[in-house]
């Protein structure tokens, strides 16, 4: 007769919590979480008393008060009377713009560089391989600095265009560029709406009527496939997508009256149109390069990945090369460079932190450079700075994990 | 019978013909130059760009490097020189040699000590690198970190003497007690270094005499490209042990060790390193005990250990993830506990799918040390930005200077790419 299975019930033992495997990794974590809460305690304890000798105390009133410092570029109304909260706002908004502008060319360059590098072709493969080592090996604080030094060192003064006979001149007469930034044609509206016909609204409004074209023609596309899935036949569908892109946005920017506003030498300077200063550029060149170097060896690694046996078979099927480049290979490829193409992102967006070293306004230069050191206010600040960055980076690895889960190989 | 088919057949060759060379369009380097260059007409125009772009950047680079001038004492005399043509100013490396290496605080007549330091950080670092090489040197590398430290830091004898004794004793007690348990062995080891340590203080303290063999550098002192090789060195090196630990922690099944561990590691990846180092320059003093005095630089160490801790630990995890789960299965049906699994058959095998990867957070920590001079510390960046350019002599060469400081970067981590191109080939063991 066997009925025994169970391990016998004895009293429950203190070396049971060691030995026994049931309540040993209770023990440990109760170690941990005592060993932990010492640490904490004693690295409060500390601040405590750091704070209290040095007469301070936790607060973040400062962020209320006038900021008392000029910002250079700013994308919304700021004055020296602004508050070191709008100062902070300044500097999340043009950190957010120069990470925007760096992903889309970092993006360009990185997978230009990354087919260029798989060329048959000898003398551009190797280019491209010299680029991507002379760029990855050197630090960016490095490049940023020395394209921040041509834009200030090489390139001529305001002075330089003025006059009969200048030393220099502005490209298409339409573009100035200076050692005190560029300064490009300026769009304005003269029927829009708002203060001056220029308010946010034209620009929300050109937009949702991009968006609606981007629609609009996902709807054709999608009707062309239903078609071809039920006759065979596709319909052309290429000037009609043409004329769904181009007829609206025409129409609404001959309505809201778009002219451009060109920059011209007055005084010592350049008035009119849009000034992009010097660290902006720099900042943004130097982390489109530097990150593209990167982004290339993503993408030749992507294209690389995808077997030559998909190609032969496409080809095999009778695909036409542009058939096997758009359906087979590339939604392939897409899988493999997609995911270190966004840790990239990530990756520019904490880089441009970098800005400090050039005096771009970012939130790093603003929140944690100017304000920290006027107000003393150092954890706080860099507190929030970290908050900051942390939220940025949550949100892009939470968009990574969607992606990934939607593109994600369907297995049996 | 007549000879019929002889008359059919008028001539047959009875000798084979000489081998003829392909035709000149086949061959040599008409044949490359058409298939690597000029096979098509897009191809050739790209080729036409490539040459263009190649031209350009030479003719610019080129006068400016090979008309450089190597002897003056300030950019106006280099361009007295020059009298108005192209060349670099390369008097100002000549000029600052010191500085850039050293930083501009460090006694000048102690430059051997940092320098031997560095030579002998190869002879260390050849038996990590290189596991051909006899493995009684690893016995140097165990005693070069103190030995570096007295030549850089100077000071007492005694104080890294201690150091390295208390480890010694420390790794005594390990091996004593790792054969009961290894937690037992760790935990022992640890105490018993600590007490060896607390002990030395005191001897320390007691035995300090005025004289000391090499003169004391205070941590402020140090600058240049050596400031930047130290703290890369000290920082990856430090952060493989404790990205190890939180790759584990972050596996382990345990919630609290678990969460711990992840919140640790996404909190680091999340925020650029310049916020670490704002924490280390303006904030982590408020941590320490109030009448401590903990400098900049350990205090940058710490923060850049725990930044790079945090990317290794991921790199480690990919390489545990990709271990096939009949690997932990085996070591678990042979009976072995959590320590020896890892120590034994998990971590060998995780470690060497990392390598690739941790040698590049090594070089990307190593390219990130430029921004301490954020902070105002003086590395090479540091140096070239503020000193040198802002004196008299050399204010307005940036090229020059610039370029030094790109290419000493760019030797060292081209050269770790390629050793790590190198491991990896000699470490695949999979037969292909």
């Amino acid at each position: 007769m066997t009925t025994l299975t169970d391990p016998p019930k004895g009293a429950f033992r203190p070396s049971m919590l060691l030995y026994d495997s049931r309540y040993r990794s209770l023990t440990l974590q109760a170690i941990a979480a005592i060993v932990l809460a010492c640490c904490f305690l004693y690295l409060y304890s500390n601040l405590a008393a750091n704070l209290r000798a040095a007469g301070l105390n936790i607060s973040y009133d400062f962020l209320g008060n006038p900021a008392g410092y000029d910002i250079n570029q700013t994308l919304i109304d700021y004055t020296s009377q602004s508050t070191n909260w709008r100062a902070a706002v300044v500097g999340i908004l043009n950190t957010l713009l120069v990470a925007f502008l760096a992903c889309i060319t970092a993006t360009v360059f990185g997978v230009l560089a990354g087919v260029l590098r798989l060329s048959p072709n000898w003398l551009v493969r190797k280019l491209m391989a010299f680029y991507v080592e002379i760029f990855r090996n050197i630090p960016v604080l490095i490049w940023i600095i020395i394209i921040f030094t041509i834009m200030t060192a090489v390139l001529p003064s305001p002075s330089a265009f003025r006059g009969e006979n200048a030393s220099s001149s502005m490209l298409f007469d339409a573009v100035a560029m200076t050692n005190r930034g560029v300064y490009v044609p300026g769009p304005y509206f003269t029927r829009g709406f708002g203060a001056e016909g220029n308010g946010a609204l034209n620009w929300l409004l050109v937009i949702a009527v991009l968006v609606g074209s981007l629609i609009a023609t996902r709807m054709v596309t999608a009707s062309a496939d239903a078609k071809q899935a039920a006759t065979g036949v596709r319909p052309k569908t290429l000037w009609l997508n043409l004329g769904i892109w181009f007829v609206p946005i025409i129409v609404v920017l001959f309505a809201l009256g778009l002219t451009w506003d060109y920059p011209a030498l007055k005084g010592f300077n350049f008035q009119g149109g849009l000034k992009i200063g010097g660290p902006l550029i720099a900042l943004w060149f130097a982390l489109s390069i530097y990150t593209g170097a990167f982004i290339a060896e993503n993408v030749r690694a992507g294209i690389q990945a995808v077997s030559k046996g998909q190609t032969e078979a496409a080809a095999a099927l009778g695909l036409r090369p542009r058939r096997i480049m758009g359906l087979v290979v590339l939604p392939q490829a897409l899988r493999v460079i997609i995911p270190p193409l966004i840790s990239q992102y990530l990756n520019i967006t904490k880089n441009s932190s970098l800005a400090i070293a050039v005096g771009y306004a970012d939130i790093t230069a603003t929140l944690g450079g100017i304000t920290l050191n006027q107000t003393g206010r150092a954890i706080e600040c860099v507190l929030l700075l970290m908050l900051f960055y942390l939220i940025i980076s949550l949100l892009i690895s939470a968009f990574m994990n969607v992606y990934n889960n939607a593109m994600k190989l369907k297995e049996r | 019978m007549s000879d019929t088919h002889a008359e059919s057949i008028r001539f047959v060759r009875e000798t084979t013909l000489p081998q003829a060379e392909p035709p000149v369009a086949e061959r040599g380097v008409y044949k490359w130059g058409r298939e690597n260059l000029f096979a098509t007409p897009g191809n050739a125009l790209l080729t036409l760009v490539a040459l263009y772009v190649i031209y350009v950047v030479l003719s610019a680079i080129l006068p400016w490097l090979l008309n450089g001038v190597w002897n003056a004492s300030s950019l106006s005399e280099c361009r007295e020189i020059l009298a108005g043509e192209t060349g670099g100013c390369f008097a100002v490396l000549v000029d600052r040699w010191q500085q850039l290496l050293f930083g501009f605080k460090y006694p000048s007549d102690e430059y051997w000590r940092p320098a031997l330091a560095f030579v002998l950080f190869f002879v260390a670092a050849a038996p990590v690198l290189f596991f051909d090489l006899p493995r009684k040197m690893l016995a140097f590398t165990a005693v070069f970190p103190f030995l570096a430290y007295w030549l850089i830091w100077g000071g007492p004898v005694l104080v890294p003497v201690v150091a390295l004794v208390g480890v010694v004793v420390g790794y005594l007690a390990y091996a004593r007690l790792v054969t009961q348990s290894f937690a037992g062995g760790f935990f022992g080891g640890i105490a018993a270094a600590a007490v060896t340590w607390i002990i030395g203080g005191y001897i320390v303290d007691w035995v300090s005499g005025p004289s000391s063999l090499l003169r004391a550098v205070p941590s402020r002192d140090l600058g240049g490209y050596m400031l930047n090789f130290m703290l890369g060195v000290t920082c990856v090196s430090l952060s493989v042990p404790f990205g190890i630990a939180l790759a584990l922690g972050r596996q382990s099944s345990m919630p609290l060790i678990k969460w711990v561990s992840v919140v640790f590691i996404e909190f680091i990846r999340g925020v650029p390193l310049i916020t670490l180092l704002f924490v280390a320059s303006v904030m982590l003093a408020y941590f320490f005990p109030p009448d401590s005095n903990v400098d900049l630089f350990l205090r940058v160490v710490i923060m850049i250990t725990m930044f790079s801790s945090a990317y290794i630990a991921e790199v480690i995890r990919g390489g545990l993830a990709a271990l096939p789960k009949g690997q932990y299965e085996a070591a678990d049906s042979l009976g072995l506990d959590y320590a020896q699994a890892m120590r034994l058959i998990i971590l060998p095998q995780a470690l060497k799918i990392s390598i690739p990867g941790i040698v590049n957070i090594a070089v990307g920590l190593f390219k990130d040390t430029t921004l301490v001079s954020v902070i105002s510390m003086f590395d090479l960046v540091g140096m070239i930005r503020g000193p040198i350019l802002a004196s008299t002599d050399w204010n307005g060469v940036y090229w020059e200077l610039l370029g030094f400081a790109a290419l000493l970067f760019f030797v060292v981590c081209y050269g770790i790419s390629q050793y790590s191109q190198w491991l990896e080939r000699r470490l695949a063991t999979d037969h292909r």
